[in-house]
């Protein structure tokens, strides 16, 4: 059973070593939470008590924090921003934090809370296997929580856990961390999503986060780092629909006996040696002979893996194609409805956009907003036909020409589009494939 | 072995991913290689990617002429072993040119000058996709790098200008004189580089190993002595038993005094280290946000 012990003791032997780090999995999780919740306190404890900070790095923590006025290191620092950013009064969307613990590698997407938030936690959250939601125990449930849960969600994120911070402010009383557990349930039960965790913790003194409290007797539920070890994530990826993203051909001069390469990533579900598959659009079918990782064999391949599939007979295929097996088709059209986050400042527009999806790029047009929904209160509202940033909301598609999909629910990644602005290359917006 | 779900295996199809994006997504790539281990992994996964063709970009290397003889040799081994095709720009050309003037005094280095070089290679070539081998665990600058890092038609890194990166979604789109710098290696961290090179046996410079090293000590930092570089009176040049965490140019490449002389000792030396990797970065000690400022003028 996974516990706190960090990775970063001394004098471990090389079999020690080896023997934890090659069988870790990855797990990767954003934290967001309102000005002031404490969201880089929590990241610098994590980072802090898993002994992820380096003696280098503790210095000039250290001397800033002095500098600042602080008696005691202020685990805030640890994630300070850019020059540039305090220049120019701007916020990068994500920076990424690393740790590890004997069982797990660790990433962070570290969002700023202030600034175009709906935009940051979109972009930071759309690989996360879990969200972390802050809440302040002072002041309880706010707009943000519930628009930050709402954003959860929307993303489809597999795991929430909602850490009831400065619990200390309070006394440690376990009647107001049940209330707010209570409100949150209440409100979240019109969300989706399927697994919640609640934590009470101090990140400011660590009380449940990698160590657990006395303070808090009355909990006996996980400490937030022994969730972070344990939280099972085979489940929040796809290996049932079966869908592989060409990337390039291999020449002939260079395959196996009589055999076709195409090299491409398994974009869900798996692949074997002998299943029958079809290409989409030109609608060939083939059967896999053998399936190359590098030099190496494999019998199957799976979610994430790039490999170079060997086929029976020459297929016309090139990057944006997919392939997928007979029995178990993606669907198809040239008019999609998708829910959208609008990213950029230029509000949206009768222009043509460049719709990306998997590795295609399609022309298109906004054909009808459906409605828009406002985050703090899940109402849905049109208030007119332009969408600006941090929007979020449902609209229509007439594109170009058709593409292969499946619903967002079902596949994040044949379910996913971006849009583009042909003239400025800027990103406009996030898109779900409903 | 690699465990089929361990956090090195889905690294590495990351890795692949990105490099294979790269490639289809633009014209003319090149990957930046200066010997050091993370370039060195970089060129060992674009192989990977690629395999049974041969990788079909060419290397792109920017000597300082300040370099660690070793890696030079071990380039030019290695470009035989991939069978990969190199393009060595100088930066010795580019102060022969007058386009960069060398620093002057005890600190001297060219590691800056070296954005230079590379600006000049990227405008001949016309490259539009540079792959590097940069780690956002590296420094904080870093830690808030794009996989597609956009730069506009100067070379400049600009924090407002990149572009949200979305799932797996890339707007690799450009215009005439911009381009992109591609980081296959953001999520993994030293310790991960290491597990790497010691699992697929990569050959790397044998200065990350122990060795016996001239060096001097500059601001509790062990710096390799070269014939070129100035000495503080009170500096002296004394043999030690050292290796390298970092490979960069010789002025700002820090050593550390270290018995580690094979693979298996370096990863539990990192394992069991307290200090980053570039906390002996000579060029990163210069100022606070040095390496930003860096990046802010072509810098990789």
């Amino acid at each position: 059973m996974a516990t706190s012990k960090s990775m970063k003791n001394k004098n471990l032997s090389l079999k020690e070593i080896t023997n934890s780090y090659l069988k870790m999995s990855l797990l990767r999780f954003c934290v967001v939470g309102s000005v002031d919740d404490g969201k880089s306190t929590l990241i610098g404890r994590l980072l802090y008590d898993t002994k992820s900070i380096l003696i280098d790095q503790l210095k000039s923590v250290k001397n800033a924090s002095i500098i600042k006025g602080n008696k005691e290191i202020n685990l805030a620092f640890f994630t300070d921003g850019l020059k540039l950013e305090r220049e120019k009064g701007i916020t990068i969307d994500v920076a990424y934090r690393y740790f590890y613990t004997p069982f797990r590698k660790f990433i962070i997407a570290d969002t700023p809370g202030h600034f175009e938030f709906t935009r940051n936690m979109v972009t930071g959250s759309s690989l996360c296997n879990l969200v972390i939601i802050l809440i302040d125990a002072t002041k309880g449930i706010t707009e943000q929580t519930r628009r930050h849960a709402f954003i959860a969600s929307l993303m489809q994120i597999p795991h929430l856990v909602v850490c009831i911070n400065k619990i200390d402010l309070v006394n440690y009383d376990k009647k107001i961390y049940y209330d707010i557990v209570e409100q949150f349930m209440t409100f979240s039960s019109k969300l989706n999503i399927s697994d919640i965790h609640f934590i009470p913790i101090s990140a400011k003194y660590g009380d449940n986060v990698v160590k657990r409290s006395k303070n808090t007797k009355w909990y006996d539920g996980p400490t937030l780092l022994w969730l972070l070890n344990n939280i099972y994530i085979r489940s929040d990826y796809n290996y049932i629909d079966a869908r592989f993203a060409v990337q390039f051909t291999i020449s002939n001069k260079l395959t196996l006996n009589s055999s076709y390469g195409i090299a491409g990533k398994v974009l869900s579900g798996v692949f074997r040696n002998n299943d029958k598959i079809i290409t989409l659009p030109k609608n060939e079918k083939a059967r896999i002979i053998a399936i190359h990782s590098a030099n190496k064999e494999l019998n199957e391949t799976f979610y994430y893996e790039n490999v170079i599939l060997y086929v029976d007979v020459p297929l016309n295929v090139s990057c944006g194609d997919i392939i997928v097996k007979e029995n178990n088709l993606p669907e198809v059209n040239d008019k999609i409805s998708a829910m959208f986050c609008w990213l950029s400042e230029v509000p949206s527009n009768n222009q043509e956009y460049l719709l990306i999806h998997i590795s295609k790029k399609v022309e298109c047009k906004i054909t009808d907003i459906l409605y828009k929904i406002d985050v703090n209160t899940l109402k849905r509202y049109n208030n007119d036909n332009v969408i600006t940033i941090n929007e979020i909301g449902r609209f229509n598609l007439q594109l170009n020409e058709s593409i292969y999909y499946d619903s967002f629910r079902k596949n994040k990644h044949t379910g996913s589009f971006i849009l583009v602005c042909p003239f400025t290359h800027e990103t406009v917006a996030a898109g779900m494939i409903v | 072995m690699i465990n089929k779900y361990s956090h090195l295996k889905e690294l590495e199809n990351e890795a692949i991913f990105i490099i294979r994006q790269g490639y289809t997504n633009f014209r003319n790539c090149a990957l930046l290689f200066s010997g050091g281990k993370d370039s060195t992994v970089l060129l060992h996964l674009a192989f990977k990617a690629f395999y049974p063709a041969k990788i079909p970009f060419p290397l792109l290397h920017i000597d300082t002429g300040h370099n660690f003889p070793e890696t030079i040799e071990f380039r030019d081994n290695v470009i035989k072993k991939y069978n990969c095709e190199c393009i060595v720009r100088y930066v010795e050309d580019t102060i022969k040119q007058g386009k960069a003037k060398e620093e002057n005094g005890f600190d001297a280095s060219r590691n800056i000058l070296q954005s230079i070089t590379l600006l000049d290679a990227i405008r001949e070539f016309g490259f539009d996709c540079i792959f590097g081998g940069g780690r956002r665990d590296e420094e904080k600058a870093r830690a808030k790098e794009r996989f597609f890092s956009y730069r506009n038609n100067k070379g400049q890194w600009l924090p407002e200008k990149q572009r949200p990166e979305v799932w797996y979604l890339f707007n690799t789109l450009i215009k005439e004189d911009e381009h992109f710098r591609v980081f296959p290696l953001n999520n993994w961290t030293e310790l991960d580089i290491w597990l790497y090179i010691y699992l697929e046996n990569i050959e790397i410079p044998s200065i990350y190993f122990s060795h016996k090293r001239k060096v001097f000590k500059r601001n509790d930092t062990w710096l390799a002595y070269a014939p070129f570089i100035k000495l503080r009176p009170t500096e002296k040049v004394v043999t030690k038993t050292v290796r390298c965490r970092t490979v960069g140019d010789i002025t700002c490449t820090g050593l550390i005094l270290s018995r580690a002389s094979s693979l298996e000792d370096i990863i539990v030396e990192i394992a069991s280290s307290r200090i980053t990797e570039r906390g002996n970065r000579y060029d990163d000690k210069r100022s606070d946000t040095s390496m930003e400022d860096r990046k802010r003028n072509g810098y990789f």
